[in-house]
């Protein structure tokens, strides 16, 4: 299944699905870098409001994801990670740490035009 | 009560996993989890079927409703003939991993689960067997 990756100005945004499996997700991280470079990208957003499990693979390929981006000088932005699921992340241990995380797909947009005012 | 339920799913490769969680939800929904237990549920049998994926490369993950005296369970049981856990103690500890997978696996799934029993032989394979109660 493949992640439909959305370009809006100087930022891309990729939706995922429910059901990822491991190849998706090695794919997804590729292709985001890629379309980063290609598109001189500012800003990458991941909209996981569709997972419904996350597990420790698809948590340390997002973190991966946002560790690649930051060394092409773009901000990574995780959105919409789902109550339950933050609850199951905890309990397993899981964090996303160094990596931006924001309510939803608003909210993460307006955090990154903040910053993104801050840094010109 | 409904007739006994259940599933058995080949864990061959990463797409096997995703099925497998998605059956987990589906039963723990069928059952009448709660939406987080059934997350849980669901993020459970995706390490678990992992494991299989990254260390002995075939198995199988077993769901099954269960009866206690009072309440509903799933019961789901992750198994295969790989090369086993030579040190469950070790590998039941946070930030074990001898596959350069994150290492959280086991103890996580503990965490998310109410029992927890494995039992693992070097060569012979590896069985897991966790179980929730409906609340």
């Amino acid at each position: 299944m493949e992640v439909p990756i959305l370009k809006q100005g100087a930022v891309l945004i990729a939706t995922f699905q429910a059901a990822l499996s491991d190849a998706d997700l090695n794919q997804l991280r590729m292709g985001l870098v890629q379309q980063v470079v290609k598109f001189r990208s500012r800003a990458v957003i991941v909209d996981v409001t569709a997972m419904d499990v996350m597990d420790s693979f698809a948590s340390r390929t997002l973190r991966e994801i946002a560790h690649m981006i930051r060394l092409r000088g773009a901000e990574t932005v995780i959105v919409g990670i789902q109550p339950e699921v933050a609850f199951a992340m905890v309990q397993l241990g899981l964090t996303l740490e160094g990596v931006a995380t924001a309510l939803d797909l608003e909210e993460g947009l307006a955090y990154l035009n903040e910053k993104f005012k801050t840094t010109n | 009560m409904a007739a006994v339920q259940e599933f058995h799913v080949a864990i061959n490769s990463d797409q096997d996993i995703v099925i497998a969680r998605q059956k987990g939800r589906a039963m723990a929904s069928e059952l009448g989890f709660s939406s987080s237990d059934a997350t849980f549920i669901s993020t459970a049998i995706s390490e678990l079927a992992r494991n299989i994926v990254s260390y002995a490369r075939k198995g199988q993950i077993t769901l099954r409703a269960v009866q206690g005296s009072s309440r509903v369970g799933i019961l789901v049981i992750a198994s295969d003939n790989g090369p086993g856990i030579p040190d469950i103690q070790q590998a039941l500890r946070d930030g074990f991993s001898t596959s350069g997978s994150l290492g959280l696996g086991l103890p996580g799934v503990r965490r998310l689960m109410d029992e927890f029993e494995i039992t693992s032989q070097p060569g012979q394979g590896t069985l897991v067997a966790v179980k929730k109660w409906r609340q």
